[in-house]
């Protein structure tokens, strides 16, 4: 046995715990998950459902963990688990899953599938069977701080635009801070006007915040490729950063999965507790909101709908901020057929959209979006993860599609009070 | 000789498998390792964990057009076999006689005719989409297929039993079920039981989020 395949294995092994053992005990292979998968939907391959990607990790359990595979290996007449076992779904697992967890939703038994499968990532990330993409972006998140190769310079070039753009102060390493601000890389290089209209928003509604130098960077490759040591790096960062400053809250931005990273699984990678809470970018500005203290004024005319991020919903349970925040400021809003915590994904997610090879694959999943897109007849669709926004402008672009995307932060922003009443 | 052995030391045999092999096996679940989730939980678990055991039971409708043949299949066949497990007279009769010491009312006949026909239809529809579906075909396993001509197997017997009374195929029938026993705690047919942990550990999980899953 090779040795990569042995650390692969070893790491599967790893993973097999009661859950696990419950969840391929119970699964029927009824293949009711597959209806669920945009990946399958949109291909009609088979090899795209949901529970097929686990088959590493069931035919590990099947193997040393069920009754059938112990005597089989006792009597010397089972087959061993090879590179291939692997290697055969990497593709799989990577670029024809975006971690959406929809699957999850209706698997009749309760297996949490979209969990299963990032176990198997692990296994794969492990073994060294993890696309190019995906393997350059995390380590670049290592060795510069982030997946797109964003320093610190380029954070101050964009603060400096920022405070140019709306004549008020960046907050920068401010110690004692309530709130350390985290930005996704996308929303350095692609929508600084994330940074923007936060920074109006905090101002108007007096929220003492601040970015920090050494913790900006809130995406983490760790969680997208499987490395759960990476991904705890990656999170140990920020909590360094939290602690310097001494702030109360740390605010995770419009990305879905790097809510995932901080908010839920960010304690268990790096194995203990925070001492300050992770509040979604959504969460604090719905708060706000409720306290009066985030006032806004006028409508949105244009016809619009909301796209649901599947970390920040259905997998982060955060549904009815967001439409608390955009029903107000929307003149013409409708939902999507299957919205909130059933909808669907935009294709991208769970790092395939840093993985080259996906490419066409994502823009074939996408037409389920462009379906749910089309059938609204909408001028524009809001959405509150810079991943799912990058995703659908390219989807929009390569379909020629007549619809603007727009990020829900920025829409806030654009319809503050002038000033916020005493 | 025959009839000795299937009616004494084969069932009791069948018996303690089934019994110490559902009970190993939902332990290996129960008491393996796990870790505790360290992350501030935004709702209760324990709630999540309980509804999530009840609400699978009705899938989502956002779904349910794409997966009526296997919702209706599905309940007609599970239905059907426990109408038939615990409602058949001979079944009654044979629990109160030698397992419980008391009984409660059968079904009718005719309710039992329409059991057999629900669980035979229900099982022979998932059997069949299982063998010409591209996905469940892909997915399927051996055990599958085994669990499945098993019950159809036990369930066949069963109605001859029923309908010809003669010990021979009694006996049959009881050997049956006595197979179906001892391979049950070591097949996909422990998803019996093993739904219940699956659905709790991940309706938990979801309750944590403060997700209506």
């Amino acid at each position: 046995m090779s040795e990569r395949l042995e650390r692969g294995l070893e790491t599967l092994r790893g993973e097999i715990d009661g859950k696990v053992k419950s969840f391929f005990s119970s699964c029927v292979r009824c293949g009711i998950c597959a209806e669920a998968c945009l990946f399958y939907t949109e291909t009609n391959d088979p090899r795209y459902t949901p529970i097929y990607k686990t088959e590493p990790l069931r035919k590990l359990w099947q193997k040393e963990y069920s009754f059938w595979g112990k005597l089989s290996s006792t009597l010397g007449i089972s087959k061993p688990m090879t590179e291939a076992d692997l290697a055969d779904w990497e593709e799989l697992v990577y670029d024809g899953c975006s971690m959406c967890g929809r699957c999850s939703m209706v698997c009749p038994v309760g297996v949490d599938i979209s969990m299963v499968i990032f176990k198997v990532k692990h296994g794969l990330a492990k073994a060294g069977f993890s696309p190019e993409g995906l393997v350059g972006a995390t380590q670049r998140a290592i060795d510069i701080g982030s997946p797109m190769g964003i320093t610190m310079k380029a954070v101050r070039a964009t603060i400096k635009h920022v405070e140019a753009n709306t004549g008020l102060k960046v907050p920068l390493d401010v110690e004692g801070a309530d709130y350390l601000a985290l930005l996704s890389s996308n929303e350095i290089a692609l929508y600084p006007e994330y940074l923007e209209s936060i920074t109006k928003i905090f101002d108007h509604a007096g929220v003492s915040w601040t970015l920090s130098s050494e913790a900006y960077e809130a995406t983490n490759s760790g969680l997208q490729i499987g490395n759960k040591k990476v991904a705890g790096q990656l999170v140990q960062r920020v909590v360094d950063g939290a602690e310097k400053l001494k702030v109360k809250n740390v605010i995770s931005p419009e990305c879905g999965h790097a809510y995932t990273a901080l908010r839920w699984e960010g304690p268990n990678f790096i194995g203990k507790a925070y001492p300050f809470r992770v509040v979604h970018i959504l969460e604090l500005l719905d708060e706000l909101r409720d306290a009066g203290r985030l006032v806004t004024t006028g409508m949105e005319h244009e016809r619009l709908t909301f796209h649901d991020p599947c970390s920040i919903v259905r997998r982060g349970g955060i549904m009815a901020q967001p439409r608390n925040l955009l029903q107000p400021l929307a003149e013409n809003f409708v939902e999507m057929a299957d919205h909130g915590a059933m909808n669907w994904c935009c294709g991208g997610g769970g790092g395939v959209s840093s993985n080259e090879r996906a490419e066409e694959l994502k823009l074939t999943a996408f037409n389920k979006k462009k379906s749910q897109i089309d059938a609204l007849n909408v001028d524009a669709v809001v959405t509150a993860c810079s991943n799912c926004r990058m995703v659908m402008e390219e989807g929009v672009e390569v379909n020629e599609m007549e619809v603007e995307l727009l990020g829900l932060t920025e829409i806030i922003a654009e319809h503050l009070v002038e000033k916020r009443p005493e | 000789m025959i009839e000795y052995l299937i009616d004494g030391p084969l069932w009791y045999f069948a018996l303690v498998v089934f019994c110490i092999g559902v009970l190993w096996q939902l332990a290996s679940i129960v008491f393996a390792r796990s870790k505790t989730d360290l992350s501030v939980a935004r709702g209760s678990a324990t709630g999540g964990a309980w509804r999530n055991v009840f609400s699978r039971f009705v899938p989502h409708h956002e779904i349910a057009p794409q997966i009526r043949i296997q919702v209706v299949a599905g309940y007609l066949f599970h239905l059907g076999l426990f109408a038939l497990l615990f409602f058949a007279a001979p079944h009654v009769l044979f629990l109160e006689e030698n397992l419980l010491g008391f009984g409660w009312t059968p079904m009718p006949h005719w309710a039992f005719i329409v059991s057999a026909q629900f669980a035979f239809l229900g099982l022979i529809m998932l059997w069949l989409r299982r063998v010409v579906n591209p996905v469940s075909r892909l997915i399927s396993t051996l055990d599958d297929h085994v669990a499945a001509i098993l019950t159809f197997v036990v369930m066949l017997t069963g109605c001859f039993a029923l309908l010809e009374g003669s010990t021979a195929l009694r006996l049959l029938h009881r050997f049956t079920v006595e197979i179906w026993l001892i391979y049950f705690p070591f097949s996909t047919l422990m998803h019996t039981f093993t739904f219940l942990p699956s659905r709790a550990f991940t309706g938990a999980w979801f309750g944590r989020r403060g997700i209506d899953a």
